[in-house]
């Protein structure tokens, strides 16, 4: 259950002067939702973005079933199986849902460029996506284009897209940003169904909700880690109440 | 919103009878156009094939190049290459060798500007195409800067039959009987087959990629996509195709000059595309057809314009000498104007007519339903 999927090895950045994330070492196992929290510029994005290949690391490693993934490109990282939504809704607009979804699922076909093969012939790819935007409760919104659908649904669809590509490893910028009540108690569900059979990497905001759905917990601040630990164990430690959450948390 | 889509909207069967009426209208116009129209016509083929190969870059994967003429001019250089002397050479070889080497430069160009993008990546193949230009124009290579003539059409010889000459001729033959015009239709033939091709590459798995990329690089990337990669695939094939063009051209006009791969040539390109419409395989045909019906439109109405006001004494000029200098302000204006009024191109019209037909239909029919 806890074989540790992913693994970071003081793993740092730096932008010039600044260092943004510094000595990073944290494990993530399948099966458990590891809630990353921190104030504005923590570093947490940087993180996120280190693991998914987004950005180079300046030093440490990554290890991904062993295997040191620092310095691979974006794409190679999803080709090993991480998948990453991001904080900002970045679909593909212009496309309808399904579209953006089934392309999602045609990145893991093998093999040549797929220069002559309609998209039509490849009706496995379009069950795949319909079977991706049904977990996520968008089957509706198939033909849909993706700019015309609500914030909410682009979150979603963003969920959908992820999952699609079929990765073990999940990680998720701040998935609730934006979103209404009704929204965000769909998608905590969401999250805790995605538990088994991933590891999932949750930057969030909404305290709640992180408290409610993580298995783990880690708090960065000025791009180091300052604790990590159980839920339980988070509330009760005196460092990151001074630090961060602040005395009025004392009754939650 | 929806017609920023590229999604079916019930409207292609129109576009598609549109598509065969003027099919019908090249295939039929040598019998009725006179020589000097059917070699333009040819012409206008060559520009849609090369615009049409442009515009899988600009309008397809969201690449815009101003170094695309490199690729026409190093193919129509190389039918003279392949003919140094007076003997013909044959298509089957000159045509994929030709073709071949456009693509060859478009893999080497392609692989280091695509390092590049947005305005960094024009310039980049500004410079590229700019090269091409100076190796005709300034080195021992291009024979002359005021470019060359191609003594010999290679030979077309298909199926046993041995077609002396490929080109289009000048005159009718004696005795009324009309030239067989064979380039024009090999020129129809390798028109269609560029249609036919971008439109299975489009529908493919590859095909729909690149629209990603165009719509969102960066999320393209993060599905796993090595983005570069596909960028260059869709750069040569696009190199390929306009080195088609190029081979075409030399054929047709037996004279290249290294203009043919400069940068005004390229923006040539991109305006054609522009005027047809990015969002459609058959815009840039449109776009060619459009920007050289303009130019002789533009000079025919500046000869008119100025034969009258020399007729009231208002000018004193030569209505031909005027037709020939003044022309590129009247066609930049008209540009403008469309460009303004139709931002989708010519094909943009087209479409937006056929779903207004449809919908039109749709409509009385379902108050004919009413009534009843």
């Amino acid at each position: 259950m806890s074989e540790t999927l992913l693994r970071t090895d003081t793993l740092s950045k730096s932008f010039g002067g600044l260092r943004a994330v510094s000595d990073v070492s944290l494990e993530f196992p399948v099966g458990l939702l590891h809630a990353v929290i921190g104030p504005n510029g923590a570093g947490k994005t940087t993180l996120i973005n280190m693991l998914s290949g987004d950005l180079k690391p300046s030093s440490g490693a990554i290890y991904l079933n062993g295997e040191n993934i620092a310095g691979l490109r974006a794409d190679q990282v999803s080709k090993k199986g991480v998948g990453r939504s991001y904080q900002k809704t970045n679909i593909l607009a212009e496309m309808t849902a399904l579209e953006n979804v089934r392309l999602a699922a045609q990145s893991r076909v093998g093999g040549g460029l797929g220069l002559i093969t309609a998209v039509k012939r490849r009706g496995d790819l379009i069950d795949r996506a319909h079977a991706a935007l049904e977990r996520v409760g968008l089957r509706a919104a198939d033909d849909r284009p993706a700019s015309a659908l609500s914030h909410g649904e682009q979150r979603q669809l963003e969920i959908a897209m992820t999952l699609a590509t079929e990765p073990n490893v999940l990680l998720l910028d701040e998935p609730l940003a934006g979103m209404g009540p009704e929204e965000t108690e769909r998608m905590v569900a969401l999250l805790r169904s995605l538990v088994a059979g991933h590891a999932v990497v949750l930057v969030e905001h909404d305290m709640d909700v992180v408290f409610s759905v993580a298995d783990r917990l880690t708090v960065m601040v000025n791009g180091a880690v300052l604790e990590s630990g159980s839920p339980q164990a988070i509330r009760a430690s005196a460092v990151v109440r001074e630090a961060y959450l602040g005395e009025d948390e004392d009754d939650a | 919103m929806i017609g920023a889509t590229t999604t079916d909207n019930g409207a292609n069967g129109l576009v598609r009878l549109f598509l065969l009426v003027g099919l019908g209208v090249f295939a039929l116009f040598p019998l009725v156009g006179s020589t000097f129209y059917v070699q333009l016509g040819t012409k206008v083929m060559v520009f849609a094939i090369l615009a049409m190969s442009l515009n899988l870059l600009v309008g397809f994967t969201g690449l815009v190049s101003l170094g695309h003429a490199a690729f026409f001019g190093i193919a129509a250089y190389s039918v003279y290459f392949f003919t140094p002397g007076f003997t013909a050479a044959s298509v089957w070889w000159t045509l994929p060798a030709a073709v071949g080497l456009a693509g060859l430069a478009a893999l080497v160009i392609g692989a280091l500007s695509l390092r590049t993008k947005g305005i960094f990546f024009l310039m980049v193949t500004l410079a590229f195409g700019q090269m091409v230009f100076f190796l005709f124009h300034d080195t021992p290579i291009g024979g002359s800067p005021d470019g060359v003539y191609v003594n010999a059409v290679p030979t077309f010889d298909a199926l046993g039959i041995d077609l002396p000459e490929l080109r289009d001729r000048y005159q009718l033959i004696e005795g009324g009987a009309r030239a067989p015009f064979t380039l024009y239709y090999v020129t129809l033939a390798c028109m269609l087959a560029v249609y036919a091709f971008l439109a299975v590459l489009l529908r493919s798995l590859f095909g729909h990629v690149i629209k990603g990329i165009r719509v969102n690089e960066h999320r393209m990337r993060a599905l796993g996509y090595p983005v570069y990669g596909y960028k260059l695939a869709s750069f040569v094939i696009a190199g390929l195709l306009g080195g088609l063009a190029g081979y075409l051209w030399a054929v047709q006009s037996l004279f290249v000059n290294p203009e043919l791969a400069g940068w005004h040539m390229s923006a040539e390109i991109l305006l054609m595309v522009i005027l047809g419409g990015m969002g459609t395989i058959y815009g840039p045909i449109l776009g060619a057809l459009a920007l050289e019906a303009l130019r002789e439109l533009a000079e025919i109405a500046i000869e008119y314009g100025v034969t009258a006001s020399n007729a009231i004494g208002l000018t004193e000029m030569d209505p031909h000498r005027a037709a020939t200098d003044y022309y590129l302000l009247v066609e930049g204006v008209v540009i403008i104007a469309i460009v303004i009024v139709l931002p989708r191109g010519l094909s943009g019209l087209i479409e937006d007519l056929a779903a207004y037909l449809r919908s039109g239909r749709r409509s009385a029919k379902g108050e004919a339903e009413q009534a009843t």
